[in-house]
């Protein structure tokens, strides 16, 4: 449990420090928020689908959830880079427990920066539907940045340096994030698109937590919960499992 | 009384290379053991496998009466290591950094805390400690993660090129600790280094490895004898027929000093 602890709250402390990290989290979703909310509100509108800022505001809290939880995850690569991965891998600990803490402490990173954009939209003009619901929008964050921490430790237990960084960036979560709906509506897209959207967890996340803000979701908030909560476990274990591979 | 470290018949392959051919050697307690031998050699694969990092290929190997493979966490009490590379949290104080070690070894705050203002105390950083280790020189780094690896009482310490990259003065220094502790705690040292004139002055004990089998094992003068040397230099020269700096100055140590320095 103390080592959970200690590796836990080593990402806290780290994220913390790290001011630029802390206000360049804040600069991106007040960006989308602000660009596209505004930009395409009118549009939107025109088309009779309401407010677009409200119904883009649940895809750039997960955005920010995802982003920051998969960077999370990835830093594992840089502390080999460093070295301080093998302080930890030659102490009398499990390495199911080191996983445990990194992952803990990514996702608490990860979810704080989306209540910061929570809070930004809210100041921008969203407004959720129902403030009770606003427990059950964090259990998705939560499970949200808990699924992506954990594919970031599984990649990163297979890279051995940066240079597949970019990659990753550019090939697994960007791809991501614009194929989950996170800023268009799922409905009556043309039938790859529709397939694609479906096959991608993070559409699950941001849908799940439009649901419980807006009463908008497309598919049922228990459908929504059972396919984040199944990919969940699977990268678990598989981000244990090649964690637990790491060779020095 | 048994040998704190004892290796027999050990073999490591990766693939098809033989990295560690048929090595066998015992270190006693308290014992101050250089482990010599040119680059590629076979020394850090060797500190690998005794330090729980890598599974043998073959071969027995006990540290402190315990198997590296299947009693992980109990060799993993016995030993503190300082790694070739730094592996210390730049992001992190020099406080925070000794007290995360404390933490993954089990040790209570009382006993840590006072553990490491002792051992701050010796390594002289004891009015740094509140400092981010990024704004540490590299011989601060080096002090540092020298009192690290002592902070849970190892009985063994494993040094691998302690000193690489330093200063003539700060060499001294830092051996001058590593003895002190060998004296005052009777820590078994197990080390590698690149410079022969800490060998010949620090060590019990010397084995030279090349080409991944053991050339040669014994004290100084034995060495000295074998070869008919006035010098470890010498001696080293003649059983493994090249100067240990011979290949060090290729690519591999250039490249990690240079990245040591910019840190």
């Amino acid at each position: 449990m103390k080592t959970i602890y200690i590796l836990w709250i080593r990402q806290i402390i780290r994220f913390w420090r790290s001011k630029p990290r802390l206000f360049g989290s804040l600069g991106q979703p007040l960006l989308f928020l602000l660009a596209f909310g505004f930009g395409f509100g009118p549009v939107f509108a025109q088309a009779g689908r309401g407010n677009y800022l409200s119904f883009l505001a649940p895809g750039v809290i997960c955005q920010t959830i995802i982003f920051t939880s998969i960077f999370s995850g990835i830093e594992i690569i840089w502390d080999r880079q460093f070295g301080f991965l093998k302080e930890t891998l030659v102490a009398p600990v499990s390495r199911l427990s080191i996983m445990a803490g990194r992952t803990l402490g990514g996702s608490t990173v990860a979810v704080f920066q989306g209540v910061i954009a929570f809070c930004l939209s809210l100041l921008v003009g969203f407004c959720p539907v129902n403030w009770w619901t606003v427990p059950l929008a964090f259990l998705i964050m939560i499970m949200t940045s808990l699924l992506f921490t954990a594919v970031g430790t599984a990649i990163a237990s297979v890279m051995s340096d940066f240079h597949g960084f970019q990659i990753i960036m550019n090939l697994l979560v960007m791809p991501l994030y614009f194929l989950s709906g996170a800023l268009f509506p799922l409905d009556n897209l043309p039938p790859v698109m529709k397939t694609i959207t479906r096959l991608n967890p993070l559409t699950y996340c941001v849908d799940g937590l439009r649901g419980v803000l807006l009463g908008a979701g497309v598919f049922s908030l228990g459908f929504d919960l059972l396919v984040i909560f199944s990919v969940l476990m699977f990268f678990l274990f598989l981000g244990s499992y090649l964690f637990s591979k790491i060779q020095i | 009384m048994s040998s704190i470290i004892s290796v027999s018949n050990l073999v490591k392959k990766y693939k098809n290379v033989i990295a560690v051919d048929d090595i066998t050697f015992t270190v006693e307690r308290g014992e101050v053991f250089a482990f010599l031998g040119p680059n590629g050699a076979g020394k850090t694969t060797t500190i690998k496998v005794l330090t729980t990092l890598l599974f043998p290929t073959s071969g027995q190997v006990a540290i402190n009466g315990y198997n590296p493979t299947t009693q992980q966490d109990l060799v993993r009490k016995s030993f503190g290591i300082v790694f070739q590379d730094p592996s210390l949290d730049d992001e992190l104080t020099a406080w925070e950094n000794l007290d995360f070690h404390g933490v993954l070894y089990g040790m209570d705050k009382a006993t840590r805390h006072k553990r490491m203002n002792d051992l701050l105390e010796i390594v002289q950083l004891s009015d740094k400690k509140k400092l981010l280790v990024k704004t540490f020189s590299g011989g601060m780094k080096r002090r540092l993660e020298i009192a690290r690896g002592l902070i849970h009482h190892p009985l063994i310490y494993f040094l691998d090129e302690p000193t690489i990259g330093l200063d003539p003065q700060t060499r001294n220094q830092i051996w001058n600790y590593i003895i002190a502790l060998n004296k005052m705690e009777g820590t078994t040292v197990f080390f590698t280094t690149h410079y022969l004139e800490e060998a010949e002055r620090y060590s019990h004990r010397l084995a030279i490895i090349d080409h991944g089998k053991i050339v040669a094992c014994g004290d100084l003068a034995y060495l000295k004898d074998l070869t008919q040397s006035e010098h470890l230099e010498e001696a080293f020269l003649k059983l493994t027929g090249h100067e240990i700096r011979e290949e060090s100055a290729g690519t591999g140590d250039n490249i990690r000093m240079r990245l040591r320095a910019r840190r």
